[in-house]
């Protein structure tokens, strides 16, 4: 809900409160009132709330990972047993496209974003991110963007030129059907998505911490999420102009990639690896974050050389820009190198344990804060050992295999090519297709624990790991407003030591318990502000959004769709200019009481 | 980064204050930032640095396809160097009177304001009226979209910046209306900046390109 309202007795100086002057009209501007519903499907709709954009970010990315997972378990599937009749050539192409595309795309990048959207507002001491109706607005793009991509499925089939979609293969007479551009466009949506994600949270990072949060007390896990945003800012316009001239080639018979017309396919090759090297630290660097975050934590230390882990995060957001021509091993560049079929699984399998296992190490440090109760310990176990070990047994035998020479993108391999002993083929797909499925259900368990076991858990203590961090200084989940009193922050770790005293002397320090999180949460409470200015909801950040598909299927089908959906995206546009930045008394309903004891005013967007 | 820090701790003060002010907004949207600018002048400087290199991968395809023509026209037999130096002075103006109306809006002089921000957009209108032209021209001269990688990586990189003038004549217009209605929220002289800044942006991009595209023989 918007609006805080807070007795003004609370505090003992209490600044004057100006009143704006009485506002009758209901619509004074743009074309609606506010939404100002507080529950029911509205309130997630039109919220701006950086804590629910966060969970919404987290809930349709465990989807999609759920879809990624099911594509996964077909193409094993496909390769259990010789000569695989699970899926035809053509089906199998399709699958393993969207496999890559959806975990990198639709999966772990807006993981990222919810963890990042969740916890770096309430690391660093903020009510809110800078702009959250542009908060809003990324997640619905994100969503509209994946909900398109995967239409495809239903309109035709999906994209089959592999998640790097190299050309000339991803022109139509290699790809006639409409795959190719759902996901050129799909992606272009989505990484609309990211831009504006990346300069609100950038921003917001810069521009909102609390008083005292100098760039060097900030927890780690905002630092590494605060690189990715700057390597997406600059990475994502590149890939959008590769992604541009593939729709211009594709829908309006350009020949940018083609090689009969003169091109260079290698454009392509380069425009997407500028883009997907960075791409590479955006999707670890956040997990590092998480693990960086977690570990001190559970070592009871400080983070080992928090300096140099923010500089060195910071490097790999400079050095990662300079080394894209190393994904070009068979481009004719340099040496083509053999070893080129055994690395290429050897980079899932690091993305997939870099990435994904420190996600899910978020998911479990941070559920009591997000949901008040934590996870059961004993289903996290068989979660965790399901996971790792499905996963070293599907990625593991891959690198036999593909020394042995099974391309990674054959439908079908067969018996009499598959050798014999140790080297086996035959053997190995089978034991990866079996890790999958271990993997698969070591996921489930993660969903059966976090739906139905977690509703018997009981309420967890406010701080149950001693953490070290700001986000903890609040209650379990968080207030709509975050902090009752903005934090001012003295340390590195400031939660920590608002909990413990230094009692060392000179050079050796040895910490005394002085507090604890309850106590200190309390006396937050006790000092609260007295006025809390939160963003109001909005309309038209889903409204925006939703134009954006209806112009890409306009591409794809019929020119007066791309109409419909750009007066959709013009129309929002101006009703989000037109809306004020502060919510007025008539803007509720029932009318909101103007007085000294209430103040409603909005983050200037 | 050390000023940073010391520049920190003074909000603690400074806290208590920004809540009286809260119907009008200050010259930072009323709300104390980190870094002391305003959040929506760095938005727009990131957003203008992403740009940096959606323009420099337009430009980079161009560079590559240039010299491949065909059969087509070739640039010196299109270029119509005093026509576009023309209409690119024009644009070159137009940033001079966008500088004249962010002036104006920091004197909180509203009728000066919209003068100014109606002749930018005036300006802006010509220069895209001229590109229209030049595409005429050059169509009728031979040079259709997908004639050659020379002409679609041409079209697709003057087009994008044409577009991106477009938006920014809707955004000028769109400026000048809530200004006379008096609907901008928030600060309007730090909106009608923001707007400059897009503006100053695209008009640099087109300096690059005029430079690159026409100037420079194949």
């Amino acid at each position: 809900m918007a609006i805080i309202e807070r007795p003004a007795d609370t505090t003992t100086t209490v600044a004057p409160v100006e009143e704006a002057a009485p506002v009758t009209a209901t619509s004074s501007y743009g074309y609606l009132r506010r939404p100002v519903e507080s529950t029911g499907w509205r309130s997630w709709a039109f919220t701006v709330d950086h804590k629910k954009i966060g969970i919404m970010y987290g809930v349709v990315a465990m989807f999609f990972f759920i879809v990624g997972g099911l594509e996964a378990g077909l193409i094993r599937l496909q390769l259990a047993g010789p000569e695989g009749t699970v899926l035809s050539a053509d089906k199998y192409n399709q699958m393993f496209t969207m496999h890559a595309t959806t975990m990198v795309f639709l999966f772990v990048m807006p993981m990222a974003a919810a963890f990042a959207n969740y916890f770096i507002p309430l690391q660093i001491g903020a009510r809110d991110v800078a702009f959250p109706r542009m908060n809003a607005l990324s997640f619905w793009v994100f969503l509209f963007g994946g909900i398109f991509l995967n239409t495809s499925w239903f309109l035709g089939g999906a994209a089959d030129g592999g998640w790097f979609m190299y050309a000339p293969n991803s022109d139509v007479p290699f790809s006639p059907t409409n795959g190719v551009d759902f996901w050129a466009l799909g992606l272009q949506i989505t990484g609309i998505a990211s831009l504006v994600g990346a300069i609100n949270l950038i921003t917001t990072v810069l521009n909102m911490r609390a008083p005292g949060m100098s760039l060097m007390k900030m927890p780690i896990f905002t630092w590494m999420a605060f690189v990715t945003q700057m390597l997406l800012l600059f990475a994502i316009p590149v890939i959008t102009v590769a992604l541009f001239l593939l729709m211009f080639q594709r829908s309006y018979d350009a020949t940018f990639f083609s090689v009969e017309a003169g091109a260079d396919p290698l454009l392509w090759q380069h425009l997407f690896w500028i883009f997907g090297h960075p791409e590479v630290y955006i999707i670890v660097l956040p997990s590092f974050g998480i693990v960086s975050e977690v570990l001190p934590v559970f070592s009871k230390k400080p983070l080992f050389g928090y300096t140099f882990v923010v500089f060195s995060g910071a490097a790999i957001g400079f050095v990662g820009w300079g080394v894209w021509a190393h994904h070009m091993f068979a481009s004719g560049l340099g040496p083509v190198s053999v070893a080129v079929f055994s690395v290429a699984p050897l980079a899932i399998d690091v993305i997939f344990g870099g990435a994904v296992l420190g996600l899910f190490a978020g998911m479990y440090y941070w559920w009591p804060k997000v949901f008040g109760k934590t996870l059961s310990e004993s289903w996290g176990k068989w979660n965790f050992w399901l996971m790792i070990i499905g996963m070293n047994l599907t990625f593991g035998p891959m690198h036999i295999i593909g020394l042995q020479g099974q391309p990674r993108r054959m439908y079908q391999w067969t018996e009499n090519r598959a050798g014999e002993g140790f080297f086996n083929l035959g053997m190995w797909n089978l034991v990866a297709t079996i890790g999958t499925f271990v993997l698969i259900v070591g996921v489930a368990l993660f969903f059966i624990n976090a739906i139905w076991i977690h509703r018997r858990q009981p309420v967890a203590p406010l701080d149950p790991w001693d953490a070290r961090t700001l986000e903890w200084l609040t209650t379990n989940p968080p207030k709509p407003h975050n902090f009752d009193r903005t934090p001012t922050v003295h340390a590195l770790d400031e939660v920590f030591h608002r909990k413990y005293e230094d009692v060392g002397e000179g050079d050796s320090h040895e910490y005394v318990q002085r507090s604890t999180l309850d106590e200190l949460v309390l006396e937050e409470e006790a000092q609260a502000d007295a006025h809390i200015h939160l963003p109001a909801p909005s309309y038209w950040p889903i409204v925006l959004a939703f134009g954006l598909p209806i112009m890409a299927y306009g591409v794809i089908y019929t020119t007066w769709l791309i109409v419909l959906g750009a007066a959709i995206v013009v129309a929002a546009l101006f009703g989000w200019a037109l809306e004020p930045a502060d919510a007025e008394d008539a803007d509720f309903d029932p009318p909101a009481a103007g007085g000294e004891s209430t103040s409603k005013e909005l983050a200037n967007v | 980064m050390s000023d940073i820090v010391a520049d920190a701790p003074e909000a603690v003060e400074d806290h208590a204050a920004d809540h009286g002010d809260h119907g009008g907004h200050g010259a930072h949207g009323g709300h104390h930032t980190s870094l002391g600018l305003s959040n929506t002048k760095l938005a727009m400087w990131l957003f203008l640095g992403s740009e940096c290199l959606l323009f420099g991968g337009l430009i980079s395809t161009y560079m590559l396809y240039r010299n491949r023509q065909g059969s087509g026209p070739s640039p010196d037999q299109l270029w119509d160097i005093p026509f576009t130096s023309a209409s690119s002075f024009v644009l070159l103006m137009s940033s001079l009177t966008m500088v004249l109306a962010v002036s104006a809006a920091g004197r909180k002089d509203d009728r000066n304001t919209n003068l100014w921000l109606t002749v930018t957009a005036v300006l802006g209108g010509l220069f895209v009226a001229g590109q229209v032209y030049e595409f005429t021209t050059f169509y009728r001269e031979g040079l259709g979209y997908t004639d050659s990688l020379f002409a679609s990586s041409f079209y697709t990189l003057t087009g994008f910046h044409g577009v991106h003038v477009s938006i920014g004549i809707i955004m000028l217009l769109a400026t000048v209306g809530m200004v006379a209605k008096n609907r901008i929220s928030g600060d309007k002289a730090e909106t009608i900046e923001m707007v400059g800044l897009y503006w100053h942006f695209v008009d640099i991009v087109w300096i690059i390109i005029f430079t690159l595209v026409y100037l420079i023989p194949a």
